[in-house]
């Protein structure tokens, strides 16, 4: 009976395990490039639509005239990295969503119907999270440069607007693509809001404030610095932007001025340990549980790092690396109470007749920071904004809070890329937007009135 | 293809329905399957088994109707009726001949018999009609098995026999063998490929079952499994990893069963643990199995492949399946016969595979019963070492599949392509048959005895009126 039994529990296990790995692996497996079983239904339906959140309509599928199947993405370069592109491997949405869109849900009679006809069956929609209007504001502001824009909403975490440049067009994509490829420069492919790794320059202070807040929640509104425009310590010394004395300080106006001096100073007096904490605490150094490619924002710092690099970091200066994407979850954080949403782009799976197939909701990601570090975060990007680096977004209708940074990437010229990071309105935020532009000076002076003209459209809606 | 706006129509509407109707005739069996063991009587049992064999027949009927419709042939029709011909005989043969027989096993038997003709024509037709032949040749061979097992009454006996003949088979195979696939398993006589492993499994149970019949002591526990060490050794030196496994496994259970101790299940698995690390210190193909289970996506071009393309079938199916002929199962290497249990998953569901897995565990769980109520007891260790060959075989075979465990590529019984396998199977299903029919006799017997006993008493208690009768025997 011993013997029946075990074996009766072994085969409820594996029964158990088998059902469990086949469904949640489901469409990892299905998009794995190993599995034929996608060709089989590329055979059998025709690649869904992508629609943007306005029903319009951002990548379809359309025959040519030899009766070819051709995708067709009517905004061309404006989506071509937030969307991607459907040959020569998969990218964007495109890649994300393809178990979807490669599958049909449609009615029976209708698959009869197509059947009857000879055609394939309509593949299932997506419906994405990304809003035309926002995105062509944000493609047309960062004109020539190249650069990153995210837009996006802190209470839920849908993402309205993603751009990165240089771009291609995708309905080009088998023509350009071995030029793409060549090309290893300006890597044109490469979507520089998720898989940009920048230095965060002065927009890293947000993290430095926050540490030194945590560690001093009591007397940091009792901090003092006088500022004579550059900051010494053994070998190491910081220069402020462009040599500026910022004077005597408090801790609000340090950050407002974006002073470098103060805070290489707070920088060498935090608890390294507790630092690399916050840093995790931040999701630096680890894998985020995101549904599209992105790579890892990286600092280390621990009991061994040195004085002189923990002054660079502190400044967001030296081996620091950052996507935008990073800097945009935790400025959403900030705006949302402490509370990270989970960032996504899609909205809904749909069949060819507009039957709902999947929804997805919107879900908490983690807590980044309380309520009160939350607050206090907001009270100083507040001020940056009405006296600080980001008083170009002050005086409107609406009320704003951010961070700018102009990120030195080359040791030997003073150039800088400008950053911007922040929300609006500050009393029930409801928009987020991070910005870089590679190469364009400082942030206050060139991100902020790109932040400025996406905002206006926001509120304008 | 069958032509025709229609016809187009009615096509469609007939596969993708049949999925549906397929997997509820199915889990209707299977349901069956376990509902007869509420009665303890086999009488009592017959409407289900009845009830079963309707399932069976719309399970086999709307499989083939699919494959029609998708293929558009009709020799499939002409097979299939064949099939239906078989199957039904084989069970009304068997209720003429053995009315005292168990009719879960064959229903069980030809359920998966024909599951195995389903999926085998959908994946080679050609193998399938070999496939049917072997079968029509084994079953014939096989209804006289439960005669013989009945009345050989020296079969007890053959201890030393049953060993002498299975080492030499096996080492038959070590030196002369062919290499399939980088393990010596089988070799040809007159252009047929004989798997000797496979016959030598019911060899081995005949063996430990004489050998434990007459003794237990600690000498003859050392004794056997020396012997049972030189099959596992010559399996292990042929690469058939997997035989070797089942060998060991059927061996310490049995001991375990036999001397009812359980030091000698626990020497067994630290034995067989023991052996499995120095197995994988040693043998570079021990090490790449192991891999491929733990990490298929990282070797995915080569160890890895099978295991990989076995589980993107059994994912993509879901749980009502693609449909025949709408997967893609053939992408996996060596479908027919070790990863048959992923291609019934992708096209017939995964709810489908489980009812199967189901069936194979009612089979074993009615051999274990027949075991435990044998009062003979070399009759009753065999019955229990079949069944664990039975069913370690069947989990071997869905466990590598699933990436539950490592791969060992074994067949799963009934359905996977093998003639060997397929004979070996049915065999040990009509042995089980006979000792089925055994048991019942057994209980005819006891129950006269009592008859007898109670006719005594009630003539005692005529003459003295105040005498207590005795125990009476449990049935």
């Amino acid at each position: 009976m011993t013997v029946t039994w075990f074996f009766v529990g072994l085969f409820f296990a594996m029964m158990g395990y088998t059902c469990h790995y086949a469904v949640t692996h489901r469409q990892t497996l299905m998009n794995n490039s190993y599995n034929t079983r996608q060709e089989i239904l590329v055979a059998q339906n025709s690649r869904g639509t992508i629609y943007a959140a306005g029903g319009q309509i951002l990548a379809e599928t359309a025959v040519d005239a030899e009766g070819e199947e051709v995708r067709v993405y009517p905004y061309a370069n404006m989506f071509s990295h937030a969307v991607g592109y459907a040959s020569n491997g998969k990218y964007g949405i495109e890649a994300q969503a393809n178990y979807y869109l490669i599958n049909s849900n449609t009615r029976l009679s209708e698959k009869v119907a197509n059947d009857v006809a000879g055609k394939k069956y309509p593949g299932d929609s997506v419906i994405t999270t990304l809003d035309v209007d926002l995105q062509q504001i944000a493609y047309d502001s960062l004109g020539i440069y190249s650069g990153a824009v995210i837009v996006s909403e802190p209470s839920t975490g849908r993402i309205l607007a993603m751009v990165s440049k240089p771009d291609f067009d995708p309905n080009e994509i088998d023509a350009i693509w071995d030029g793409l490829i060549a090309d290893k420069e300006s890597s044109v492919l490469l979507n520089r809001v998720t898989q940009g790794l920048y230095p965060p320059g002065s927009t890293f202070k947000i993290v430095t404030a926050l540490e030194y807040i945590r560690e001093n929640m009591d007397t940091y509104s009792q901090f003092r610095y006088q500022c004579n425009g550059r900051f010494t310590h053994g070998e190491e010394r910081i220069n402020c932007y462009h040599g500026t004395s910022h004077g005597s300080e408090d801790f609000n106006k340090a950050f407002a001025k974006s002073c470098n001096s103060a805070f290489a100073s707070i920088g060498l007096s935090l608890d390294r340990e507790k630092f690399g904490d916050t840093l995790n605490d931040l999701l630096f150094n680890r894998e985020l549980k995101v549904d599209f490619s992105y790579n890892q924002s990286k600092l280390l710092i621990d009991t061994d790092t040195s004085d002189a690099d923990v002054m660079q970091a502190a400044i967001g200066q030296g081996t620091t690396q950052m996507t935008p994407l990073q800097l945009n979850m935790i400025t959403c954080a900030i705006a949302n109470g402490g509370m990270l949403m989970k960032p996504y782009l899609l909205e809904q799976v749909e069949t060819s007749e507009k039957a709902v197939v999947r929804q997805f909701s919107p879900s908490s990601y983690r807590r980044l920071m309380s309520e009160e570090e939350a607050q206090i975060m907001t009270g100083l990007m507040e001020e940056v904004v009405k006296s600080g680096t980001g008083t170009k977004l002050s005086g409107l209708s609406y009320t704003a809070a951010g961070k700018t940074g102009s990120a030195e990437y080359n040791k030997v010229k003073t150039d800088s890329h400008a950053w911007f990071t922040g929300f609006a309105p500050v009393e029930e935020p409801q928009v987020c937007v991070t910005i870089i532009i590679e190469g364009a000076g400082s942030g206050g002076d060139y991100a902020v009135p790109i932040a400025k003209r996406i905002l206006d459209a926001y509120f304008a809606q | 293809m069958l032509h025709g706006i229609g016809m187009v129509s009615m096509e469609l509407y007939i596969t993708e329905l049949s999925k549906y109707f397929i997997t509820l005739f199915i889990a209707c069996y299977t349901l069956e399957c376990f509902l007869v063991f509420r009665f303890q009587e086999e009488e009592r049992r017959k409407a289900g088994y009845f009830r079963q064999n309707i399932w069976m027949f719309l399970v086999h009927f709307s499989c083939f109707l699919v494959i029609c419709f998708e293929t558009g042939k009709i020799e499939y029709l002409l097979f299939y009726v064949l099939q239906q011909i078989l199957l039904f005989s084989t069970v009304m043969l068997f209720r003429m001949i053995y009315p005292k027989g168990n009719l879960l096993i064959i229903n069980n038997m030809c359920m998966l018999l024909s599951i195995g003709f389903v999926i085998l024509t959908r994946l080679s037709y050609e193998r399938a009609i070999k496939q049917f032949f072997i079968v029509t040749a084994s079953i014939i061979i096989g209804m006289a098995v439960p005669f013989f097992i009945r009345n050989l009454k020296f079969l007890k006996s053959l201890t030393w026999v049953y060993a002498g003949v299975g080492i030499a088979a096996l080492g038959v195979v070590l030196i002369l063998g062919s290499v399939t696939y980088g393990s010596k398993i089988s070799y040809s006589v007159a252009g047929i490929t004989f798997q000797p492993s496979e016959f030598v499994k019911i060899l081995f149970v005949f063996f430990v079952a004489s050998a434990f019949s007459e003794s237990w002591d600690f000498l003859r526990v050392a004794v056997t499994a020396v012997l049972a060490g030189a099959h596992v050794l010559i399996l292990v030196a042929s690469k058939d990893l997997g035989s070797a496994l089942i060998f060991f496994v059927v061996y310490v259970l049995m001991a375990f069963i036999a001397t009812g101790r359980w030091i000698y299940l626990f020497l067994g698995i630290s034995g067989g643990a023991g052996a499995a690390v120095i197995a994988y210190r040693l043998f570079s193909h021990v090490q790449v199995r192991v891999q491929a289970w733990r990490d298929p996506f990282s070797c995915i071009d080569d160890a890895g492949f099978q295991i990989t393309q076995s589980l993107f079938g059994i994912s993509s199916g879901g749980w009502f399946g693609l449909g025949l002929f709408r997967g893609n199962p053939t992408s996996i290497p060596l479908v027919e016969a070790d990863f048959v249990f992923s291609a019934v998953a992708e096209e017939l569901g995964i709810l489908f595979s489980m009812c199967l897995i189901l069936i194979c565990i009612s089979s074993f769980i009615m051999c274990m019963n027949i075991a435990l109520k044998l009062q003979d007891r070399f009759y009753r260790l065999i019955a229990f070492g079949l069944g664990v060959t039975y069913i370690f075989q069947v989990f071997l075979t869905v466990g590598g599949g699933t990436k539950f465990i490592p791969m060992t590529g074994v067949t799963l019984p009934f359905i996977s392509y093998g003639g060997s396998s397929v004979l070996t199977t049915l065999v040990m299903f009509f042995i089980i048959e006979g000792l089925y029919i055994i048991r019942r006799d057994e209980g005819d017997r006891r129950a006269k005895n009592r008859k007898r006993k109670n006719r005594k008493k009630r003539d005692r208690r005529a003459g003295a009126e105040s005498q207590d009768g005795e125990d009476e025997e449990e049935a």
